[in-house]
């Protein structure tokens, strides 16, 4: 259970700017969630409205947007479905994952600033 | 305050970021790992399952690596068994208690190298909290990640723990002189394990009869090469004040800007990778602060 310790990194992060813009409040938040990046989405949710309580964070919105996980080979651009072999057989290429399966980032905060 | 028409309603802001989430962990993982890299020291993150056979692959490892300085630091929940059965094996050994935390992040060995000779070391064994899931995602500095599976966990494992396995740059897999007593198929795990990983690394160990202990010390040597090739072009070695207390309660999760490196030269992080040889992978945009170009030691 590794959420918890997202959420807190989260929202340190989230004060800090916030401190640095002389926001007075968090209306909203936008997070980016590859399905590869181990976290599981309802736990992040979950420690999100536990963790918030006392902080800047305590009515923000969450907004988690996910991306599934996708492999391509690199040199023919061909997909791989789940399950298969990670390997383009034509091309002799490991499969490559494409950068927002294993995303997890901050992308996006809604200030208010008096 | 409004500016554009004067009505008083508070502005409402949005501020881009774009930020990995544990871009904290990474810069000191990056720290970590410029260090290993300027003493030379091969750092490995070992990860698997509770029972997994990590430490009795170190214990093993002991045996038949005579002659390399082999040191470790041993993540447990609760006890300092790992690091007092390492000792005894001959490999200097400290405990990490980790308290409720189910992984390691860069912070807690970061904090683990100040009173531990691991400079002197060639190879420097992080053995992970007992866990498929969560490690997998924390960058500490290592030069690769190795997982051990046991042939008692069952060939399914790589298809469900893909996260583990795809960051993996070798897997173990222990205990195979059990495989005769078990309904164990190893040609169909090495199969799940091509449909997680691109281009998996599989070697077959028994801790308890030294199979395949030669090929595991055959790795080590041929990942240490350059990070030993690499120790004389690095950065001098450098002192920093540490501004964060040690004391270890260990909660875990600090991106605590209170560490004040000082550092007196431009470090290159030439930013690793557990993925040498590996093709270069994504990188996001956005990536973070200072390590461009690290976008990704990717927990990937």
């Amino acid at each position: 259970m590794h959420e918890y310790s997202l959420v807190e990194a989260l929202i340190r992060r989230v004060e800090e700017e916030a401190r640095s813009r002389r926001a007075v409040a968090i209306h909203g938040l936008k997070v980016s969630l590859g399905e590869l990046a181990g976290v599981d989405p309802e736990l992040f949710q979950t420690a999100f409205e536990t963790f918030r309580q006392g902080t800047l964070c305590e009515r923000t919105a969450l907004e988690v947007v996910h991306y599934p996980a996708r492999w391509v080979c690199p040199r023919c651009g061909k997909t791989f479905a789940r399950g298969d072999i990670l390997r383009c057989e034509p091309c002799g290429a490991p499969a490559q994952l494409t950068p927002q399966s294993d995303a997890l980032l901050l992308d996006a905060i809604d200030m208010e600033i008096p | 305050m409004c500016t554009t028409c004067g009505c008083g309603d508070p502005e409402l802001v949005p501020v881009e970021l774009h930020e990995k989430i544990l871009a904290g962990n990474d810069r000191i993982a990056a720290h970590n790992r410029e260090h290993f890299r300027e003493a030379g020291v091969l750092a490995l993150n070992i990860m698997g399952s509770p029972g997994s056979g990590k430490t009795a692959l170190l214990e093993a490892s002991a045996r038949v690596l005579g002659g390399v300085r082999l040191g470790a630091v041993s993540a447990d929940l609760a006890t300092d068994n790992d690091a007092q059965r390492l000792s005894r094996a001959g490999i200097p050994s400290k405990a990490i208690t980790t308290g409720q935390a189910c992984h390691l992040d860069a912070e807690l060995v970061h904090r683990s190298l100040h009173d531990f000779p691991w400079r002197e070391l060639d190879v420097f064994f992080i053995e992970n909290v007992g866990n498929l899931v969560c490690p997998a995602i924390y960058d500490l500095g290592q030069e690769a990640n190795v997982v051990a599976l046991s042939v008692t966990e069952g060939e399914d494992k790589p298809l469900k723990y893909p996260v583990m396995f795809q960051k993996a740059d070798l897997v173990l897999v222990t205990k195979v002189d059990l495989v005769p007593h078990l309904d164990f198929d190893l040609p169909r795990l090495e199969d799940n394990l091509r449909r997680v990983m691109p281009d998996p690394k599989v070697l077959r160990v028994s801790a308890r009869t030294g199979e395949g202990m030669q090929a595991w010390k055959a790795w080590l040597e041929a990942r240490r090469a350059p990070v030993v090739a690499g120790r004389s072009k690095e950065a001098r070695p450098h002192e920093h004040a540490h501004a964060h207390p040690h004391e270890h309660t260990h909660e875990h999760a600090h991106a605590h800007g209170a560490t004040t490196h000082s550092h007196p030269h431009a470090h290159q992080h030439a930013h690793a990778h557990e993925h040498h040889g590996a093709e270069e992978r994504h990188q996001h945009g956005g990536g973070d602060h200072g390590h461009e170009g690290s976008g990704h030691d990717h927990e990937h």
